[in-house]
């Protein structure tokens, strides 16, 4: 039947489908996993690798694991995975330390004004956002307030915080103090004035020749040697002022290498301006140095969130270190898997949520100089 | 330049005075700051672990506990220090505790260059090995070329470089950090052998799935008295932690425990119980204690038999027999010079 093919007007034609093999998932399997034998090969042999390692893993986590149960004996008479019965019993003090339990909403009222507080530090688009500024200077003394007490609320010493709750703590405090102390050594070194760049190098020098684990020793034991006897400095102001000093060293050699990579010309441009030293600085080479180091700083940011591990050494039982003083009752001995797993969790949710930030702010602000 | 001569002059400093700082006399800190601070293993089964409160636990917790109700009146006043085996003496000695309970072998150097003052031996232990049934090895010398698992900054390494020399074998030491790590790499076959006190490998072996595939070899290679330990220079502090475990022990010898002492408290016709208990004489005053300071002591965590028989006893999942452990009486070791 010749009226069966149709005649179509030039260029009108239809476009056609592209061949089976060209479109949608054949083309997309072809183009990134069997685009050549080797590559075909290396696929087949990842298959076989996920198939080893995927049902088991997920029998152990999900499948067979226990979830309610009094002890390890229990757990493994109920089956044979993952006993998350002993994170279960363990969640309160993995998370708020000896945190007295009647206080706890305390820590937990400070979390959520904590991200109330950085939503506007870090996002410009959110309403208000002047205000949120205003209350994000405030919000370390409300921290302060409710975490310590006093003034109508009971009091806790530090020495009973512990868990995520003073790695948080300690992560929280050295990364909004180390980045103004780390911008203004880092200016520091490079300034014109003898003094002031001589102590800004010895610091940096002295602080990134020592290991933090030797630095929260001193602080933690040689420090009541030098001190008047009887004087007791917190424990944990210590470790504070200690990690965000030594966040500070570093921070200040990653902004550094942002300000070397500003060419002369701005400098030139913003001195020809009439601006003063401050004004340069602020309006034209530091929001050009910061936005190039942000990676660094991001980086820095999260080595040193990993880094509250540490304090461990010193006798203060944050989260991994409760977690290995519980593995050694002997009624859940035994089960470490379990509580670095769920440790992990939670380092790597703080850790790529940082990661992710900084991906994000480094997108917002590469206008028109992507390569 | 500034901060390291800074640096070096304070380290200077630190050699020249050594540990003489933080000596003033430790009850009257503790008896002001209202709490004691003892200094605690950061985890080993049976002897001080946290629990799902958060509260320590274990044998040398409870002593802990006794030392705080011998010298606040009250037990809960304890502030737990918990240090790793390398962090311990330094914590003491900088003044960061009051007092060390943390299974520490008393030894020469120890006691007389360490600056610390050992005042008992509230464990009697001794280094064993454990090794899997499947190696096949009768005794501790036939494990040459053997790679084993110790604990760094223990003395458990060191008899262990002794005893091998002594016997010409060959071992290749895994070093690891606390007994949960040991757990791990010996099961895991990263070492053919684990060695620590009998206790220990008597602990970690009654919690791993097939405890009958492993043996603990007959050898006990060395003496290791686990004890407290106080700082150099303060002879009435370490009385009154001397004494303090001398109570317990002489509690079990003459039969107080936690369930009978407010009743013997109120007078028995046994004057030794009565000078201890407060109701002849007054023995704490002379420790700058309160009168009542064993019956605070026994009645909140017991004698000797009921603090070993709570935490690592027969009945536990750690199951230790008395052994040296047993009163004098009984053929161990445990023995304490009289109240009088």
């Amino acid at each position: 039947m010749s009226d069966t093919v149709q005649n179509y007007v030039p260029g009108e034609y239809p476009d056609q489908p592209p061949p089976i093999g060209q479109r949608g998932i054949m083309l997309w399997l072809k183009t990134n996993l069997f685009s050549s034998w080797i590559n075909t090969l290396m696929t087949l042999f990842s298959i076989y690798l996920l198939y080893l390692i995927v049902p088991p893993l997920l029998n152990w986590t999900v499948f067979d694991a226990v979830i309610n149960a009094t002890s390890r004996a229990e757990c493994r008479e109920i089956d044979t995975g993952a006993c998350w019965a002993f994170i279960a019993n363990r969640i309160n003090i993995l998370t708020y330390g000896f945190y007295p339990d009647e206080s706890q909403w305390r820590v937990n009222l400070s979390f959520v004004l904590l991200i109330a507080a950085l939503v506007p530090v870090l996002f410009d688009n959110v309403p208000f956002r002047k205000f949120g500024l205003i209350y994000a200077v405030a919000y370390p003394f409300i921290a302060g307030w409710l975490l310590l007490g006093g003034l109508g609320l009971e009091p806790v010493g530090t020495d009973e915080f512990g868990g995520m709750m003073l790695n948080t703590i300690v992560g929280v405090t050295g990364i909004t103090f180390s980045l103004p102390l780390g911008i203004a050594l880092a200016l520091g070194r490079q300034s014109h004035l003898p003094i002031v760049r001589t102590v800004s190098i010895c610091f940096i020098e002295f602080i990134r020749g020592v290991p933090l684990i030797t630095l929260l020793f001193v602080a933690s034991t040689m420090l009541n040697y030098f001190l008047p006897p009887g004087t007791t400095f917190d424990l944990l102001l210590r470790v504070l002022i200690m990690v965000t000093l030594f966040a500070s060293g570093y921070i200040a050699e990653v902004v550094r290498g942002g300000l070397q990579s500003i060419p002369n010309g701005q400098y030139e441009a913003a001195n020809s301006m009439g601006l003063k030293y401050w004004q340069s600085m602020r309006l034209v080479i530091l929001p050009q140095a910061l936005k190039v180091s942000i990676p660094g700083i991001v980086n820095t940011f999260i080595g040193l969130f990993k880094d509250t591990t540490l304090v461990l050494i010193i006798g203060l039982l944050d989260v991994l270190g409760i977690g290995r003083s519980s593995l050694a009752d002997t009624k859940w001995n035994g089960l470490s898997n379990e509580v670095y797993i769920s440790i992990a969790i939670f380092f790597f949710i703080a850790c790529f949520g940082m990661s992710r930030y900084s991906i994000y702010l480094e997108g917002k602000l590469e206008k028109g100089h992507k390569r | 330049m500034k901060k390291s001569t800074l640096f070096s002059a304070a380290a200077a400093a630190v050699m020249a005075f050594g540990s003489t700082v933080a000596t003033a006399a430790t009850l009257d800190d503790v008896k002001k700051n209202g709490e004691l601070r003892c200094i605690v293993s950061t985890g080993l089964p049976g002897f001080a672990y946290t629990d799902a409160n958060g509260v320590y636990q274990g044998f040398d917790a409870d002593f802990c506990r006794a030392t705080a109700a011998a010298v606040l009146g009250d037990a809960n006043k304890v502030k737990f220090i918990p240090a790793t085996g390398k962090t311990r003496f330094t914590l003491l000695n900088s003044g960061e505790g009051d007092v060390l309970w943390r299974n520490t072998t008393w030894t020469f150097v120890r006691d007389a260059d360490v600056k610390t003052t050992f005042v008992g031996v509230n464990y009697y232990d001794g280094q064993g090995f454990m090794v899997p049934k499947a190696l096949g090895v009768k005794s501790a010398k036939e494990l040459g070329g053997a790679t084993v698992c110790i604990q760094t900054g223990t003395t458990t390494e060191l008899n262990l470089a002794d005893y091998f020399r002594t016997n010409k074998i060959s071992y290749e030491p895994v070093p690891i950090e606390d007994s949960e790590e040991a757990r791990k790499n010996y099961l895991a076959g990263r070492c053919d052998v684990y060695t620590t006190d009998a206790s220990g490998l008597a602990a970690s072996r009654a919690v791993f799935d097939n405890p009958k595939d492993h043996i603990i070899l007959p050898e006990i290679i060395s003496k290791e008295p686990l004890g407290p330990v106080v700082r150099h220079g303060d002879d009435q502090w370490s009385d009154i932690i001397r004494w303090t475990y001398n109570a317990v022990v002489a509690a079990e010898e003459l039969g107080i425990t936690q369930a009978n002492v407010m009743e013997m408290a109120k007078g028995t016709n046994n004057p030794e119980i009565n000078r201890m208990l407060g109701t002849e004489g007054d023995l704490g005053a002379m420790l700058g204690l309160n009168k009542d300071w064993v019956v605070k002591i026994l009645s909140s965590v017991g004698n000797y038999s009921e603090i070993f028989n709570r935490h690592i006893g027969p009945d536990t999942e750690i199951g230790l027999e008395r052994g040296l452990n047993a009163l004098w009486t009984n053929g161990g070791l445990q023995y304490t010079p009289p109240f009088r």
